[in-house]
């Protein structure tokens, strides 16, 4: 296992050694903020591409097929295509909160993307009260496209931003139970930690019968949380054309479509983080040679995998659902998850507290 | 588990159940081969399905005769006015009556739309369409065309 936080240190004493203790920390600053901007817009290239394959395949649809080998340019040339379109003003929009509100959704994700733990020491934020800061930077994105919704003079948007905000604060309580519940699970709320401890085997497999039932809660919450069918009211395209960000054009749009998918590969990096390990590779107990194999392939590998995994997933799950209507949705959450969430957070804390956990 | 039935519980139970039912189509759908087609790639070995109407044909045999009587149902069955149909009339040798026979059959693609009423209406079963559908030209003359020989 290559250990990055001695990479980091290195990298941390040559420039206190060449530069002004200020000035080093602000370089750092830079770097890292580069590093996790462009890491961030790497993975919403690989997340739409899979988006477009994966759902191809459920579709029984090749995909893209023309652009590049295997479609492989298509991504760039949506992009490409996104940058060349006008940026219209809205006659009476709010001018400075609808130029600000997909500013706000991406900084949300671009946060909360800093917090997943690729590998060893590949963190940008990990503080004792992570996750804790996880759920409060993921839930600021609503602000941005209840503001997208509000200055766009839309009705459709205004609708859309109402029904997001109302649905994502709901979805926010269970998503945050079954975090609490691991929380009770492994007793830290440092990212790194977490992962640290599931060194011994994944929480979904210590936690058993609890983990599973938050585990699953955690990706029904988690869609719901990004936005996406069958939760995908706010930008209900029969109904309300786009949504929050229907008078959105060009890269306004864009970052609103850029942050739904990285949101979802957020909500599956912390699922992978919290249940199956983060970077930690999979043990079996007694089998050495195995176990050996295992830890060859690095922790990045393992991380990025268990990701993709559940953004596969997710994405299964989007193209077989058809989409809820409001009042369904907002029963499903606080009649049915709420309530589970709640008898599944005690069912833990008397697996913890009577040591039946594996 | 019929005592379930319509309880939050049981509500709780069948939703998973038909949940996982949905699941699974989609599942299958997702390793199951793909339907594209990709087009000009694949022009030896694509598959055009048989009952595709892309274009009218008259078969005719290997002597060159087809099974048209000229009695002008399919032009009257035509709502576009897509066929139109020239006779002439010859004397039969036996009987010496005289009688209508096929002068020439014009078909105009450009204005067909591919309703089948005129193959329906064919008493002989003398047109038929084909699945040839590769049938772009630049001048739209020459989608008209005679169909007997």
């Amino acid at each position: 296992m290559i250990d990055f936080s001695s990479i980091n240190s290195t990298i941390d004493s040559y420039l206190h050694s060449v530069l002004p203790a200020q000035v080093a920390t602000l370089v750092e600053c830079a770097i890292i903020a580069v590093c996790a901007i462009v890491a961030y817009l790497a993975f919403a290239i690989v997340m739409i591409f899979m988006e477009r394959k994966v759902c191809a395949a459920f579709q029984c649809r090749l995909g893209p097929t023309r652009v590049g080998f295997w479609g492989l340019l298509q991504v760039f040339a949506d992009v490409f295509k996104m940058l060349i379109k006008e940026i219209i003003d809205i006659k009476n929009s709010d001018w400075a909160l609808y130029t600000l509100a997909p500013f706000l959704v991406i900084m949300s994700s671009i946060i909360t993307f800093s917090c997943l733990p690729f590998d060893n020491g590949l963190q940008v934020l990990d503080f004792n009260i992570g996750v804790f800061f996880i759920m409060a930077a993921s839930s600021f994105g609503v602000l941005g496209i209840l503001l997208a919704g509000w200055s766009s003079n839309n009705k459709f948007a205004m609708i859309g931003a109402i029904r997001s905000g109302g649905q994502m604060i709901s979805y926010e309580l269970s998503m945050s139970l079954c975090i609490l519940t691991l929380v009770v699970l492994s007793g830290t709320m440092q990212v790194s930690e977490i992962v640290e401890m599931q060194r011994g085997g994944w929480f979904i497999i210590r936690g058993h019968i609890p983990a599973v039932i938050a585990f699953i809660i955690y990706l029904i919450a988690g869609n719901a949380e990004t936005n996406r069918a069958p939760f995908d009211l706010p930008e209900a395209e029969s109904e309300l054309t786009a949504g929050f960000h229907t008078e959105y054009s060009g890269m306004g749009f864009g970052f609103f479509y850029v942050a739904e998918f990285m949101n979802m590969f957020i909500i599956a990096g912390i699922a992978s983080t919290l249940f199956l390990g983060g970077w930690t590779p999979f043990y079996i107990p007694g089998l050495e040679g195995f176990n050996e194999a295992m830890e060859w392939i690095p922790g990045f590998v393992w991380f990025l995998g268990k990701t993709l995994f559940v953004v596969w997933l997710l994405m299964w799950v989007r193209w077989t659902f058809p989409r809820l209507r409001i009042d369904q949705v907002l029963v499903l959450e606080w009649k049915y998850l709420v309530p589970i969430g709640l008898l599944n957070l005690l069912i833990m804390t008397v697996c913890v507290v009577m040591g039946w956990t594996l | 588990m019929s005592f379930l039935n319509n309880t939050y519980i049981g509500n709780i139970l069948s939703a998973i159940g038909s949940l996982a039912t949905g699941m699974k189509v989609t599942l299958c759908e997702f390793f199951t081969r793909k339907v594209t087609e990709c087009y000009p790639e694949n022009r030896k070995t694509q598959h055009i399905a048989e009952r595709h109407r892309a274009i009218l044909r008259m078969p005719h045999d290997e002597e060159g005769k087809n099974k048209c009587i000229a009695c002008g149902l399919c032009q009257q069955a035509c709502p576009n006015g897509t066929i139109t149909i020239t006779t002439r009339s010859v004397t039969d040798e036996e009987t010496g009556k005289s009688r209508k026979v096929l002068a020439e059959y014009r078909y105009d693609l450009g204005s067909c739309m591919f309703c089948q009423l005129c193959v329906n209406a064919c008493p002989k079963g003398a047109i038929e369409f084909s699945n040839e559908f590769e049938n772009a030209v630049f001048d739209r003359s020459k989608l008209i065309m005679k169909l007997n020989k």
